[in-house]
């Protein structure tokens, strides 16, 4: 089935929850919600199952208008952040339990349930109850039941939070090829930009209650349409600068004034923001590197190391800039200590431009390369 | 949460406005129209206004200081109980076992006197507590103290305040106890880290998280102690003289007893108005702790 | 100011142990160094709340005793240790204001009213909260709330050492990254042993100088992120820390090449005392293991490449056996044939899970020390 939501808005008790958003989901594909807690994404899930009704906007499913049709009228499943089982079934009979509201034959229902559980690789525990098992069996489980259904819409809803990080890992790369084997539409909601990446499908930014870009997640990520998608979907924080031109002249908010050249010339007159990820800055030691001489075309701008984080692979370095906090992520071991000064050097290739209103700047290939 | 609004919801509860219209419009009209009217038996009416209104209302009248009278015992009835109660039932509930057998054990004892029906209650405390045979009136008796239900105004109070603390502390102490094992262990952790004591952590922890459920308890334990009727009937009959009757024995032998239908229906009414008032007020106050709750958990 | 250790601590919730497989935590000797930044790193289940819990004085351990300072607190109560804690869920005392929240272990404690006051501001501008401080602490965000929770151990002058509980679990990705810095910039001010818990290899290694990695109720690792990282001593180690964690491959070895399945690896160090009869395997990290083109270094199978932004991983097998290896950004295949370049100095051997030293080849020990 397709999902179209057409310029759907609610409010609650004046509040405004969701703000008009349209997305068009397909047949069979796998659509993550990215956005920070309270940014819309359950109730937008509420919206798309029928368990709220919009303010304004319609809802449609196949082009038929479903407005208002309860959730018990349509083909839907959820799985939550919680896991949610039946505790005194076994994990069979938990699988099995919408299927015998369904009042499926029996032999239907040892089929379906088979399936699903090997799908989950469930087998060996069909016997047991939900509570003797760790979390992440837990939550297959509970995603076996809204799978066995064949429901039209699956909705999950950080099914991963609860999870510790390693079997987190490991179900976040079983459940593409698991959302693959089945037609339905899957939406899946997550606040951790890297969980969209690796889930692929499509990719919907929130930001209070709005929806900022929606498309291939890759893409969103590489040519976000705005600074609230390019915010949304960067993990570390996005570092930002606001500059502005002046003729031949880039002027940063701290003073250094750079030429206007290669991927400069394209910053329009007067304010706006560069927005660059983490990986893509370089951080120079000023005392103990000798300066690369000019005309490199790197941006080069000083700071200071506020805090250094060392993962034993990569190193995050936090610089102070002025008012200004910029984030790096650098291969290898670097223990910098607070207070040193460096120098930040950019490649102006990676740099994203948005405009006064934070609308991105004509999306340069080289950019996209990136 | 909202309900969507859908105008097809009032067909649906057509049905129930009708059975609630034969079943409590149709006989409070009758009520009403009782009220206005005097009756001397066979079945024949006299208008009378809002005399009985009136008269139930002034003081200084037979019926008048009657119903104000009866309306102090009550009120009087319900404070004593939910002093008594609400901290018995509180004190209970913190001291009940968190984990283990004990606990069904405990819950089941504690539901016990919840399970017996009140005319029984009343039943079991007469005759435990008379003074002849009664196993307690006996042997209160027998320790030198003067007691007897039947014929002092104080004793048959006590007799009818332990009884409702008998019968209704566990209902307090079971919603104390819902509200109590719902808080996080980490809290008492933390509390034990900040040094704090025993009584500061009943304040700033367990009392602002039962906060809910105690309303609930209070708003029940008022309610239905200030409609008692059944226990102190079956136990006291309304007396000695008329020191436990309450309202709604008043009003019983007003209709039945002298069957001054006009007097009681005025009487009904105007105590099935006290009662719609406060449920009024407890309403307010328990929907406007909810929004605060509600906020604290949606900041957005 | 404290430095606590732990003396040959154990504990178990059976009233009647049989062995070691029915005890929570086994035996563990440590010293957490007064003013370092610890994390103790593992699954659920692997023992780390329980010595958590032990060390802030929840549980009594069976066996041993545990020192602040070197004076034995094993028996002493939560409220008499000087330590502090912040739990995975906020808690904050919800009819209180921030500023009251702060005060509370003051007031506890019955210091005079004007200290209170002082320290109180004190801590509130270090945790950027001067402005919510005469808020109600219930209507505040989970990271704010989190703030509360850890200013009211620092306002406590005599504490000795913080303890985190998975302090980020509730706390939104871009709202983590602030909150870690500030850890960090506060430990680096205050000078307090601080203890992390948690079961994210990423929040373990940034905030910790030296991360304690627990498996099956046991320490397996004691290390620095980079020691984790480079030489995991154990596989559970390698494959923990990382993601995607270390390969391991069986293999057999034979002088300076290890066989998985009908592929030779050549390896830096020779191992010629393998215990006979154990499990031998091959680890290297995907971070050592870089995809080339076929017909360079080993031949594999590509199965998927996963982009993750800033990276490209690719799904491979060799000889069957399913690993991951990071893809250059120049590099383009065609179809699911590839080659794979290993880092032969960060290819280790383990025998039953452990890691083998090995012996560094004769003649070129002197120049590989250094970079290995």
């Amino acid at each position: 089935m397709t999902l179209e939501l057409d310029h759907v808005s609610r409010s609650v008790r004046g509040v405004p929850h969701i703000r008009d958003v349209s997305l068009r989901l397909e047949r069979g594909s796998l659509n993550v919600l990215l956005g920070a807690t309270l940014a819309g994404k359950t109730s937008l899930m509420r919206l798309m199952a029928g368990l709220d009704v919009p303010s304004s906007g319609r809802v449609r499913v196949e082009g038929r208008d479903v407005t208002g049709l309860p959730v018990k009228k349509r083909s839907v499943a959820m799985v939550y952040q919680q896991f949610i089982n039946y505790p005194s079934l076994t994990v069979y009979e938990n699988i099995a339990s919408p299927l015998r509201v369904a009042g499926l034959s029996r032999a239907e229902i040892e089929e379906r349930v088979a399936a699903a559980a090997g799908l989950l690789k469930l087998e060996p525990y069909l016997g047991r109850t939900p509570l003797a098992l760790s979390g992440g069996q837990q939550q297959r489980t509970a995603i076996a039941r809204a799978l066995v259904k064949r429901a039209d819409l699956v909705l999950l809803d950080e099914p991963l939070a609860n999870l510790d990080y390693k079997l987190r890992e490991e179900l976040r790369e079983e459940l593409p090829r698991i959302f693959a084997s089945t037609g339905a539409v899957f939406v899946y909601a997550t606040t951790e930009p890297t969980e969209a990446l690796l889930l692929g499908g499509q990719t919907a930014a929130l930001l209070e209650g709005g929806v900022t870009q929606f498309g291939p997640t890759a893409d969103i990520y590489r040519r976000p349409a705005n600074l609230a998608t390019a915010r949304v979907f960067s993990d570390p924080p996005l570092n930002t600068l606001r500059v502005t031109r002046q003729a031949h002249t880039v002027l940063l908010e701290n003073g250094t004034v750079l030429p206007a050249r290669g991927a400069l010339a394209r910053v329009p007159d007067g304010a706006c923001t560069i927005g660059v990820r983490a990986h893509h800055l370089e951080v120079e030691d000023i005392a103990a590197a000798e300066r690369a001489p000019g005309g490199d075309g790197l941006i080069r701008l000083g700071a200071t190391i506020a805090v250094t984080e060392v993962t034993g692979s990569e190193s995050f370095l936090h610089m102070d800039m002025g008012e200004t906090r910029l984030t790096a992520l650098v291969g290898g071991v670097r223990r910098l200590e607070p207070g040193a000064p460096v120098e930040v050097l950019i490649d102006p290739r990676h740099i994203l431009l948005f405009d006064a209103d934070g609308r991105a700047i004509a999306p340069a290939r080289d950019a996209a390369a990136a | 949460m909202d309900k969507p609004v859908n105008n097809r919801a009032w067909l649906l509860v057509a049905p129930v406005f009708l059975i609630v219209a034969f079943s409590a419009i149709v006989p409070i009209m009758t009520v009403v129209n009782y009220s206005v009217q005097d009756t001397f038996g066979n079945n024949q009416f006299f208008w009378n206004g809002l005399g009985w209104f009136q008269e139930l209302l002034d003081p200084s009248t037979e019926l008048g200081g009657r119903f104000l009278d009866a309306l102090w015992r009550n009120l009087l009835f319900s404070a004593i109980i939910l002093a008594i109660e609400v901290p018995l039932g509180i004190l209970v509930a913190l001291s009940m076992p968190r984990e283990g057998w004990k606990v069904a054990a405990t819950l089941v004892v504690m539901a016990l006197p919840l399970l017996i029906p009140w005319n029984v209650v009343g039943t079991i405390w007469q005759v435990f507590a008379r003074a002849d045979i009664g196993l307690a009136g006996w042997a209160i008796n027998a320790l030198g103290i003067d007691y007897n239900y039947t014929g002092d105004p104080l004793a048959a109070w006590i007799t009818i305040v332990v009884m409702d603390v008998w019968h209704w502390t566990s209902l307090v102490a079971l919603l104390c106890y819902a509200g109590l094992k719902s808080i996080p262990d980490a809290y008492y952790q933390a509390a034990r880290i900040d040094g704090a004591s025993r009584w500061a952590v009943f304040t700033t922890i367990q009392l602002p998280k039962m906060k809910r459920v105690l309303l609930i308890a209070v708003l029940l334990r008022f309610m239905d102690s200030f409609m008692i009727y059944t226990e102190p009937f079956v136990l006291t009959g309304g007396g000695p003289g008329n020191a436990t009757t309450f309202l709604s024995i008043d009003l019983v032998k007003i209709a039945l007893g002298q069957f001054d239908l006009g007097k009681a229906a005025a009487m009904s009414l105007v105590y099935n108005l006290i009662v719609l008032a406060l449920c009024w007020v407890f309403y307010t106050v328990m929907t406007n702790t909810g929004t605060e709750r509600r906020q604290e958990e949606n900041p957005a | 100011m404290a430095s606590i250790t732990l003396d040959g601590l154990a504990h178990t919730y059976r009233p009647d142990p049989r062995g070691p497989q029915d005890y929570a935590l086994k035996e563990i000797d440590h010293v957490w160094r007064q003013g370092g930044a610890y994390a103790l790193l593992g699954p659920s289940g692997c023992g780390k709340t329980t010595l958590l819990n032990i060390i802030s004085g929840l549980v009594v351990p069976t066996r041993g005793r545990i020192l602040f300072d070197g004076r034995d607190v094993t028996r002493l109560p939560t409220e008499a240790r000087n330590i502090a804690q912040v739990f995975q869920f906020p808690v904050v005392y919800d009819t209180m204001s921030v500023r009251e929240n702060l005060a509370f272990p003051l007031k506890n404690r019955r210091m005079p009213r004007e200290a209170i006051a002082r320290r109180v501001e004190e801590i509130a501008s270090r945790l950027d909260l001067t402005p919510v401080l005469d808020r109600k602490a219930s209507n505040l965000t989970a990271d704010a709330k989190q703030k509360i929770s850890l200013g009211r151990g620092l306002v406590r002058e005599d504490v000795a050492a913080i303890l985190f509980d998975e302090p980020l679990t509730v706390i939104d990705p871009h709202l983590k990254w602030q909150l870690r810095s500030s850890l960090k910039e506060l430990h680096r001010a205050l000078d307090l042993t601080m203890i992390y818990v948690t079961h994210d290899q990423t929040e373990a290694l940034t905030f910790a100088d030296t991360v304690v990695v627990m498996h099956d109720g046991a320490v397996v690792q004691t290390g620095t992120p980079e020691e984790l990282f480079e030489r995991p001593a154990h596989t559970f180690v390698g494959h923990f820390i990382g993601s995607p964690g270390m390969n391991v491959l069986p293999a057999q070895v034979e002088g300076r090449t290890a066989h998985v399945g009908d592929v030779a690896i050549a390896l830096d160090r020779a191992y010629p005392a393998l215990p006979k009869g154990e499990r031998i395997e091959l680890g290297v990290r995907p971070e050592f293991a870089t995809l080339a083109a076929p017909g360079t270094g080993l031949p594999v199978t590509v199965t998927r490449i996963e982009d993750i932004g800033r990276a490209r991983i690719a799904r491979i097998e060799i000889a069957g056996n399913p690993a991951a290896a990071m893809v250059p950004e120049e590099l383009s295949l065609d179809g699911d044939r590839a080659g794979l370049t290993l880092d032969p100095r960060q290819v280790h051997i383990y025998a039953d899970g452990v890691l083998v030293p090995g012996v560094p080849a004769p003649g070129e020990a002197a120049g590989r020390e250094g970079a290995a």
